[in-house]
């Protein structure tokens, strides 16, 4: 392993002076085995996937219990009409993550990152930044690979099930590796893009996962929305100059912390949260009847 | 380090809805029919903690059979799964347990065909990464952090010392190694946990040793 954590990662990409991507493509050359050319290839692969996700969510679709579907289309609509305050970046990646995630809930083809309840968070971000900043195809597989470090420095020493650690170890993680990748895309250092996950994480922390009926589907897809605006937002505060006072590893402790002093009820058991509302009770009896 | 590969986070490429209930579970059916190494007749399955909670919304379900039936994460048959088991004539048995396990998302999968039977236990720890942690009462016990097979033989003696030829004529090194068996003379297994790479030329060699019936990658 080349790094265990974002400290290790940032140093890396500093002393070597590439992109936090790079560091990640020489971490799997190493651990696979795989040449480089099979490694990109690879991830161009998943890169398709999400875009044909977006695609085909941005053409409306329901899911089974008819609970989620639709929203993807009323947003893209909504910044056609020119009405919109947010800027039309932040509301087109919010619109191409709700997309995915309805995609998803429909048990349609997706790729987790990091996982299938936060799929939309990097696909929806990445493909609203594309329109801006007009990146080639190697860029975007790039912008995959630092959100991939990310995720992985995550994964190892906190979280990203919400089984586990709760919605934060998922929007969260999501969100803070797509901060992390467009900071990297609009040309901020490997730092800034360090700052913006550590900013992202910071403002997920503590966020249950409460899945009404235990479907990823409410309130799923709205905080894939979430996630992909707090990715926006944190993103071009680095890029702006400012800094996380608490660095980004300790950040991603406390999240593992907090994930492990939360209670089973607001980890993916359905018990608790949204889940355990009036309205969350009647959706779950009327979809599987009185007793599941 | 229980999170190797890049594409452990950007992945795998799956039906919906849940990387953990639904990708990870038909990856954990997968393992269980790889190990049968057919198609089971009677399929038994235990959901425990979050997946006994919320395997309906989740198609935990449908995700274990059709990983029983030896679908991968993305196989669009996934959702129709239970009537395709049905249609196959396994036998599909459900149950949803109340014990407390270590890890939320754990199942068990006992499956059998004729007279082979094989049980095991795996959690799906996230991202649609998964951990066998039993196998026929025996405890497995892998790092993650280092290339692992299981090798699956007859009761025999020397069946251990030619494994380990094999291995040292490769130059492959081994970590960390375990052995059980069920009954004297009867299924044994060896768990090795390795410091270099496995090739497939080296698994060919293993699979080709006399008693040795079965020889699986636990961890690339």
């Amino acid at each position: 392993m080349l790094f265990r954590n974002v400290a290790e990662l940032i140093a890396l990409a500093e002393n070597k002076g590439v992109k936090i991507a790079e560091i990640m493509i020489q971490q799997e050359i190493e651990v696979t085995g795989l040449t480089r050319d099979e490694i990109i290839a690879k991830m161009d692969r998943n890169l398709t996937v999400m875009e044909q996700a977006v695609e085909r969510g941005l053409k409306g679709v329901t899911s089974v219990t008819g609970l989620t579907g639709g929203d993807a289309v009323l947003l893209q609509k909504y910044i056609q009409s020119g009405k919109a305050l947010s800027g039309n970046v932040l509301l087109d990646a919010v619109s191409k993550a709700v997309a995915t995630n309805e995609v998803n809930a429909a048990m349609g083809i997706i790729c987790a990152t990091p996982t299938a309840g936060s799929a939309g968070v990097v696909p929806g971000t990445l493909f609203a930044v594309k329109e801006v900043l007009k990146p080639t195809r190697m860029e975007m597989i790039e912008f995959l690979f630092t959100s991939a470090a990310f995720g992985f420095v995550v994964a190892n020493n906190a979280s990203i099930s919400g089984a586990a650690g709760g919605c934060q170890a998922e929007v969260g993680s999501a969100s803070g590796m797509a901060a992390a990748s467009i900071v990297e895309m609009a040309g901020g250092t490997p730092k800034q893009a360090a700052e913006a996950m550590a900013i992202t994480l910071k403002n997920m922390l503590g966020l249950v996962c409460d899945p009404v009926a235990g479907l990823v589907e409410v309130p799923c897809v709205k905080r894939n929305a979430m996630g992909a605006s707090n990715a926006m937002t944190a993103a071009d505060m680095a890029l702006a100059g400012i800094t996380s006072r608490i660095p980004c590893d300790e950040v991603i402790n406390a999240m593992f912390l907090i994930g492990q002093s939360m209670p089973s009820a607001l980890r993916e058991t359905a018990e608790g949260g949204l889940a355990a509302t009036p309205t969350g009770r009647r959706l779950q009896e009327e979809i599987f009847g009185k007793k599941q | 380090m229980k999170y190797r590969s890049a594409f452990d986070i950007i992945g795998p490429v799956m039906i919906g809805p849940s990387s953990s209930h639904t990708a990870g579970a038909a990856r954990i059916g997968r393992v269980a029919r790889t190990l049968l190494g057919k198609q089971p007749s009677k399929a038994e399955i235990s959901l425990y903690g979050s997946f006994a909670k919320t395997y309906k919304g989740h198609g935990t379900d449908v995700a274990i059979v059709g990983g029983i039936l030896d679908f991968d994460t993305f196989d669009e048959r996934i959702p129709s799964a239970l009537q395709l088991a049905e249609e196959a004539g396994i036998d599909v048995i459900f149950t949803v347990e109340d014990t407390v396990t270590d890890h939320p998302n754990t199942v068990r999968v006992k499956l059998s065909e004729g007279d082979r039977e094989i049980e095991l236990v795996g959690i799906s720890i996230g991202g649609g990464t998964i951990e066998i942690t039993e196998l026929n009462s025996f405890e497995l016990k892998l790092s993650g952090e280092h290339p692992a097979i299981l090798v699956v033989h007859n009761d025999q003696f020397g069946v251990i010392s030619a494994v380990t030829n094999i291995l040292s004529k490769h130059q492959i090194n081994i970590g960390h190694m375990e052995v059980s068996r069920k009954e004297k003379g009867k299924m044994a297994i060896m768990v090795i946990e390795v410091d270099q790479k496995i090739g497939q030329e080296v698994m060919t060699e293993l699979e080709g040793l006399p008693n040795v019936t079965q020889i699986i990658r636990m961890v690339d």
